[in-house]
């Protein structure tokens, strides 16, 4: 097996929860508060969300993403409150 | 009378329950760890208040698939009584067994207080004990305790009288200035479909003797407790 075969079995995962438009966000609005005393005047918004790098072995980009999409609905967001997206890329080094 | 207290990494209630149920309500009480799925024959369960898990991810979330929780959805899908506080209410909404999700306070601060409730239905095993609109007090300690449905699930939540417990001024109004932490329509506990399960992010058992400031804890105890001797008989 070639070495780029192998390496091309590792995946980053980049995944970021965020909270459901609509649902109150105590974190954010802190921050927003924070933000203006320092004035930030310009700032309209703030939403907090969590942010995820997981690095997994997948024979296929395809197959990295199932299994990551599976994570994600199982125990990494909670589908009452928060969604998720996310991006994965190859792990070359 | 056999109760089972659920025991996390970081529970950190389930000594004071167990205090409750044994020396002041006299009944036999057995920690069921986490990692186990044996309930050892209890009659009903405690999901009590702590940081399972240390709240990583989300309060609840990792406590959710630990073994022990197949046979407490195993236990409350045959009928089973089974009662959360504060992080054990957050478990449940977590395991799918309650509606909704508790988000971070409103404001921020951790509350760690005395708070009034009010009791919107008696017919069930938690409230029986209970007076329609009687005002319990019962201290709060939660930094996640904010309660959210959206407004379609929030709507059927209330119609299905789910709400069993709303956080109300001493007098017994449902006021946003009595809210402690931003729950939608105030509310402090729910109840399951089924009636068996319900959980409440106060702390019943740290209001169960006088020497600890005020008892209003024993009514939702004494509820249970009536509720389990009437199903033996």
């Amino acid at each position: 097996m070639s070495e780029a075969t192998i390496t091309q079995t590792h995946w980053l995962a980049r995944i970021y929860v965020t909270l459901k438009s609509g649902v109150v966000d105590p974190q954010g609005d802190t921050i927003l508060g924070a933000l203006r005393q320092l004035h930030f005047d310009s700032v309209a918004g703030v939403r907090m969300g969590k942010y995820l790098e997981v690095t997994l072995t997948a024979a296929d980009d395809a197959a990295a993403r199932a299994t990551v999409e599976a994570m994600c609905t199982t125990l990494l967001a909670n589908p009452v409150i928060e969604r998720y997206t996310f991006e994965v890329a190859p792990v070359t080094s | 009378m056999k109760f089972g207290i659920l025991v996390f990494p970081g529970t950190w209630s389930d000594r004071d329950w167990h205090h409750v149920l044994t020396r002041v309500l006299g009944h036999e009480a057995v920690y069921l760890w986490h990692g186990d799925r044996d309930l050892h024959d209890c009659d009903a369960l405690i999901v009590p208040g702590g940081f399972a898990h240390g709240d990583y991810l989300r309060a609840g979330a990792i406590a959710r698939f630990s073994p022990i929780m197949e046979s407490v959805a195993q236990f409350a899908e045959s009928g089973g009584l089974v009662l959360g506080s504060c992080n054990g209410f957050q478990i449940l909404c977590e395991a799918g067994l309650l509606p909704g999700a508790l988000r971070r306070n409103a404001g921020m601060a951790f509350r760690c207080e005395w708070v009034h409730l009010r009791v919107e239905r008696t017919d069930t095993p938690f409230t029986s004990a209970c007076e329609v609109g009687q005002v319990l007090r019962i201290p709060i300690s939660h930094g996640e305790g904010n309660f959210y449905l959206d407004d379609a699930e929030l709507e059927s939540l209330e119609a299905r009288r789910g709400v069993v417990l709303r956080y109300c001024d001493a007098t017994g109004q449902v006021t946003a200035a009595a809210n402690p932490n931003g729950s939608r329509n105030n509310i402090a506990g729910i109840i399951n479909t089924r009636g068996n399960v319900m959980a409440l992010m106060p702390h019943p058992e740290r209001c169960c003797e006088t020497v600890l400031g005020g008892t209003d804890g024993l009514p939702l105890c004494h509820s249970l407790t009536h509720a389990l001797a009437a199903s033996a008989r």
